[in-house]
C-alpha cells in the first residue's frame, strides 16, 4: 500500500523532466511554445474565453445565487499523451470497461460472483444501484453501457490509476469536442506540427454506435434521440450540442408518451416512434410508473416498452450499480473474474469503513487520506485529509464513526501536473483525464478525452463546480 | 420536428421582432420629442400605449415621466414586452431550440443578449439613448442575416418566418390603432404642423418614414399613410406583407405535410380580404373597428397554428 505524508511537492510533471528539459511527447510543442510571445498566448487566452462565451458552453452552478451560466475555465497548454502510453491505457480501459458490462449482465441474471463469494450479496441486493426491474432482462446486443467516461490518474511515468468508472450517463464530452475546436482554430500552425489523433468524428460514432444497438421491435432506419432533463440542468448546453452534432432530436420527458407500446414523440405532424433514446436523466426519473413516481422529467411506461424489446435506452438503467464507490474497491477482482486476467489498469487502494479494521485504520490516519461519501458525485461531501484543518477533520470522524458503510477512503495520490498559463509564465497544476468509450459490439475508445486541472497551485480538486478548468488533450499517432 | 420545438422557433422570433419594434417605439417617441418645441409628457403617452404596455406602466410608476417610460420600454423586466425581457425570452427560446438553429444563428442571438445585457445593467443617460438603439437594431438585424444566409429553408424556417409575422403584424396594427384618431381627417386639424409630426412618427414607429416618400410623394395624407401601413404588399411592415408571408410559409408547411388546418383557411381569408378591401372601404367601415377586429383575428390564427402543429 502506498503511503504518503501530505501532498509530496514534487509531483510527475507530464511536461517537463526535473533537469528543465521536456518530456518526449512534448518536445516539439514544447519548442513551439519557447518561441512564443507570452503577450500573444495570454490575449489567446481572452480570445478562447470570448469563442466559449459566445457560443454559450456553459453550465449552471446548483446553489448558486446568481443562477445564470458559468464557463469552465480553459488553459491553452495542451495535455500531451504519446502514442505508446495511450495504447497502454486504452488495452487496461477496454478490459475494464468488457468487465463491467460482464458484472452487469451477471447481476441481473445469474449472479455467479456471488455465489463464488468474490463480491459479497448484500453490498448488490441492498444498494440503491441496484435495480430489480432489470433482473432477468438483458438489452438489446446485450450491452449495458453503451457510453462510458473512465475517471483515471497518473502518479508516474508508467503508474496510471482508474479513479471511477461513469458508466450511467458520464458528462464533458462536449467539452473534448469544443476545446479541441478552439485550438485549431487559435493555434492551426501546432496541429501541422504535431500528428494528433483526431476525436470530431465523435458524434458519428456516437450515433452510429447507438444506433447499431436498436431493439428487435424496429423495423427500419432506427430512429434516435436524446433526452434531457430540460434548459436549467446544469449540463443542457452538452445535451443540446450532442443532439445537435448527431443530427438527432432533443427531447424532454414532456416531449414523450406511451402509444401503442411504443416510446413516441409529439411531432408537428403528430405522433412519431423513437427506437433508441440517449438518455442524460437519472435512473430514478425515468419512469414515474416504475421509480420515483414525483418525477416529471420522465416518461410513464417507458420501462414496460424497455421490457417488451420496443426501445433501447442508453445507458441501460441499473448501470450505476458497477460504478457505485462500494463497488469500486471490487473492481480488481470482477475484471479478474470475468476476464481471466489480472486487471492492466490499476486500482486506486481504497479502504472500505464498513469494514471495522479499515474504518480504524482510516481514523487513525485522516491525515493522510482522502474520504469520499459512497454516493456523493462532484467533489461534495469529501475530505481530503492533507488540506483539510484539525477541526473538520473531528467533524468528520464523528460522521465516519456514525455511519461506516457511507464511506471509503483512499490515500491522497500525487497527481501527475501539466503546466498552465499563468502571468508570469507557466505553472504545474494536477490535472486527471477522462477517456471516452462507447459500445457496442465493438468497444471504441476516443483517443483524447477531458483533462480536467485544478487551477489553484497545490490543489487536488479539478471538478469543475469546484473551481477546476479543462484542457484539450492530444494523443499523439506514433 | 417536435411540437415544443416549433413553439420555441416561433415565439424566439416573436420576442425578438417585438425587441426590436419597442426599440423603435422609443426611436419614435424621443424623435417627436426633439422636433417638437413644446414636447410633452404627454407624448409618452402615445408611445406606451402603441406598445401595449400603458396600464403596466400605471402599476409600477405613479407619474408618467420621459425617463421612466423610456426606463419602462427598454429594460424594465416587469415589463414582458421591454427590449430587454424580449431579448432575455428570445435567446431563452433560442437555448431550448438551439438543435433547430445553425450555430450562426444561435451565436448571433447569444451575442445579442450578451451585448445588450451589458449596455442595459444600468440605467441609460438621455446621451447614450441613439447608439443604444442603433445597438439593438444592428444586433437583430445580425440575426436575421445569420437566420437568412445560413438556415436551411425547411420546416424549421417556417415556423420561424411565421412567428415574426405574426408578431410584425400585431405590432403595426396595434400602431395604427392607438393613432388612428390623428388619420381620421373628422377629427384632425388637417395640415397643421403638428399633426405632421405626429404622422410622421407614425411611419417612424415602423421605420417606413423614407419608404413613404418614393411610393406616396412626400405629402402625408392620412388615408396613404393607411393604405401604405395595412394594403401596400410592397411594404415589408405593412398588413398585407405580413400575411402573404404568413400564407406562403403556411403553404410550405402544407405541401409538405401534405396537411391543412383551420389556420390555413384563417390566413387566406385574412389574405383574400386585405387584397381586395380598398382603404376607403376600411376607412368607411372605420378604422379602428377594423384594426381592433384585425388584431383578434390574428391573435385566433396565432391559436390555431399552435393547435393544428401540436405546440403544447
Amino acid at each position: 500500500m502506498v503511503k504518503n505524508k501530505g501532498i509530496t511537492p514534487l509531483a510527475f510533471d507530464e511536461m517537463m523532466n526535473a533537469d528543465s528539459s521536456p518530456r518526449q511527447p512534448y518536445s516539439t510543442y514544447h519548442e513551439w511554445y519557447a518561441s512564443q510571445d507570452r503577450n500573444r498566448l495570454i490575449a489567446k487566452s481572452k480570445d478562447a474565453e470570448n469563442i466559449f462565451r459566445k457560443t454559450g458552453i456553459t453550465f449552471a452552478v446548483y446553489g448558486h445565487a446568481d443562477s445564470s451560466e458559468k464557463l469552465i475555465p480553459f488553459d491553452l497548454i495542451p495535455r500531451i499523451i504519446s502514442g505508446r502510453e495511450w495504447r497502454k491505457l486504452a488495452q487496461g480501459i477496454e478490459q475494464r470497461v468488457i468487465a463491467l458490462n460482464a458484472f452487469l449482465d451477471d447481476i441481473y441474471h445469474k449472479q455467479e460472483i456471488i455465489r463464488a463469494g468474490r463480491v459479497p450479496r448484500e453490498l448488490i441486493e441492498k444498494n440503491v444501484a441496484f435495480l430489480p426491474q432489470m433482473i432477468g432482462f438483458r438489452p438489446p446486443g446485450g450491452v449495458y453501457t453503451h457510453i462510458v467516461g473512465t475517471d483515471i490518474v497518473r502518479t508516474g511515468e508508467d503508474q496510471f490509476y482508474v479513479l471511477e468508472d461513469n458508466a450511467r450517463t458520464p458528462s464533458g464530452v462536449s467539452y473534448m469536442l469544443e476545446n479541441r475546436e478552439t485550438m485549431m482554430q487559435m493555434f492551426p500552425e501546432l496541429f501541422h506540427q504535431n500528428r494528433v489523433r483526431p476525436v470530431e468524428n465523435y458524434p458519428y460514432l456516437l450515433r452510429q454506435s447507438l444506433a447499431s444497438l436498436a431493439p428487435p421491435g424496429c423495423s427500419g432506419k432506427p430512429r434516435v434521440a436524446v433526452l434531457t432533463p430540460g434548459i436549467y440542468n446544469s449540463a443542457y448546453y452538452e445535451h443540446a450540442f450532442l443532439a445537435d452534432m448527431m443530427g438527432v432530436e432533443l427531447v424532454e420527458g414532456s416531449d414523450l408518451r406511451v402509444i401503442d407500446g411504443k416510446v413516441k414523440m409529439r411531432t408537428t405532424r403528430g405522433y412519431e416512434a423513437i427506437d433508441v433514446l440517449y438518455r442524460r436523466v437519472d435512473d430514478d426519473f425515468l419512469d414515474p410508473l416504475t421509480f420515483r413516481p414525483d418525477s416529471a422529467l420522465g416518461i410513464p411506461g417507458i420501462m414496460d416498452v424497455y421490457r417488451a424489446g420496443n426501445i433501447t435506452i442508453a445507458n441501460a438503467p441499473g448501470t450505476g450499480i458497477s460504478d457505485d464507490k462500494a463497488i469500486y474497491s471490487y473492481m480488481p477482482e470482477i475484471v479478474e473474474f470475468y476476464t481471466g486476467r489480472k486487471p492492466l489498469l490499476e486500482n486506486v487502494p481504497t479502504w472500505r469503513c464498513s469494514e471495522p479494521q479499515s474504518l480504524k485504520y482510516v481514523l487513525e490516519h485522516l491525515e493522510e487520506l482522502v474520504v469520499k461519501e459512497v454516493h456523493g458525485s462532484g467533489g461534495y461531501g469529501m475530505l481530503v485529509g492533507p488540506t483539510a484543518s484539525k477541526k473538520e477533520r473531528a467533524v468528520f470522524a464523528e460522521k465516519l464513526k456514525a455511519r461506516p458503510t457511507n464511506y471509503i477512503a483512499q490515500p491522497t495520490l500525487s497527481l501527475s501536473t501539466v503546466p498552465i498559463l499563468v502571468n508570469k509564465g507557466i505553472a504545474p497544476r494536477h490535472v486527471d483525464l477522462r477517456p471516452y468509450v462507447l459500445v457496442s459490439d465493438k468497444v471504441q475508445i476516443i483517443p483524447g478525452g477531458l483533462t480536467r486541472v485544478a487551477l489553484k497551485a497545490g490543489s487536488l480538486v479539478v471538478n469543475s463546480s469546484q473551481g477546476g478548468g479543462t484542457k484539450d488533450t492530444w494523443v499523439l499517432e506514433d | 420536428m417536435l411540437g415544443r420545438t416549433a413553439n420555441g422557433l416561433y415565439w424566439m422570433f416573436r420576442y425578438i421582432e417585438r425587441a426590436e419594434n419597442s426599440a423603435r417605439l422609443i426611436d419614435a417617441g424621443l424623435r417627436m420629442a426633439l422636433t417638437r418645441s413644446e414636447a410633452t409628457e404627454g407624448d409618452w403617452d402615445g408611445v406606451l400605449q402603441s406598445a401595449g404596455v400603458r396600464e403596466l406602466y400605471d402599476e409600477v410608476h405613479d407619474t408618467l415621466t420621459s425617463i421612466d417610460a423610456i426606463d419602462f420600454l427598454l429594460r424594465d423586466r416587469a415589463n414582458p414586452s421591454s427590449v430587454m425581457s424580449c431579448i432575455e425570452a428570445g435567446r431563452h427560446n433560442a437555448r431550448m431550440v438551439r438543435t433547430a438553429l445553425t450555430r450562426e444563428t444561435w451565436e448571433a442571438t447569444n451575442e445579442c443578449y450578451l451585448e445588450m445585457k451589458a449596455i442595459l445593467a444600468k440605467k441609460a443617460r438621455p446621451t447614450d439613448m441613439p447608439e443604444i438603439i442603433d445597438t439593438i437594431k444592428r444586433r437583430a438585424g445580425l440575426i436575421r442575416g445569420a437566420f437568412h444566409g445560413t438556415m436551411l429553408r425547411n420546416e424549421i424556417f417556417n415556423f420561424s418566418r411565421i412567428g415574426t409575422f405574426i408578431e410584425r403584424a400585431d405590432n403595426t396594427a396595434r400602431i395604427l390603432d392607438v393613432k388612428y384618431y390623428v388619420l381620421l381627417p373628422a377629427v384632425a386639424a388637417v395640415g397643421s404642423s403638428m399633426d405632421n409630426v405626429q404622422w410622421e412618427s407614425i411611419l417612424r414607429s415602423v421605420s417606413a418614414h423614407r419608404a413613404y416618400g418614393w411610393v406616396y410623394d412626400a405629402e402625408l395624407k392620412p388615408a396613404n399613410i393607411a393604405d401604405f401601413l395595412i394594403s401596400n404588399g410592397r411594404m415589408p411592415r405593412s398588413l398585407a406583407y405580413c400575411y402573404e408571408k404568413i400564407a406562403s410559409n403556411l403553404g410550405y408547411l402544407e405541401r409538405e405535410y401534405g396537411e391543412r388546418h383551420e389556420a390555413h383557411e384563417t390566413a387566406e381569408r385574412t389574405l383574400a380580404a386585405l387584397r381586395s378591401l380598398s382603404i376607403t372601404d376600411i376607412m368607411d367601415q372605420g378604422l379602428h373597428e377594423y384594426l381592433e377586429d384585425f388584431i383578434s383575428q390574428n391573435n385566433r390564427l396565432g391559436q390555431e397554428i399552435s393547435d393544428g402543429y401540436r405546440f403544447n
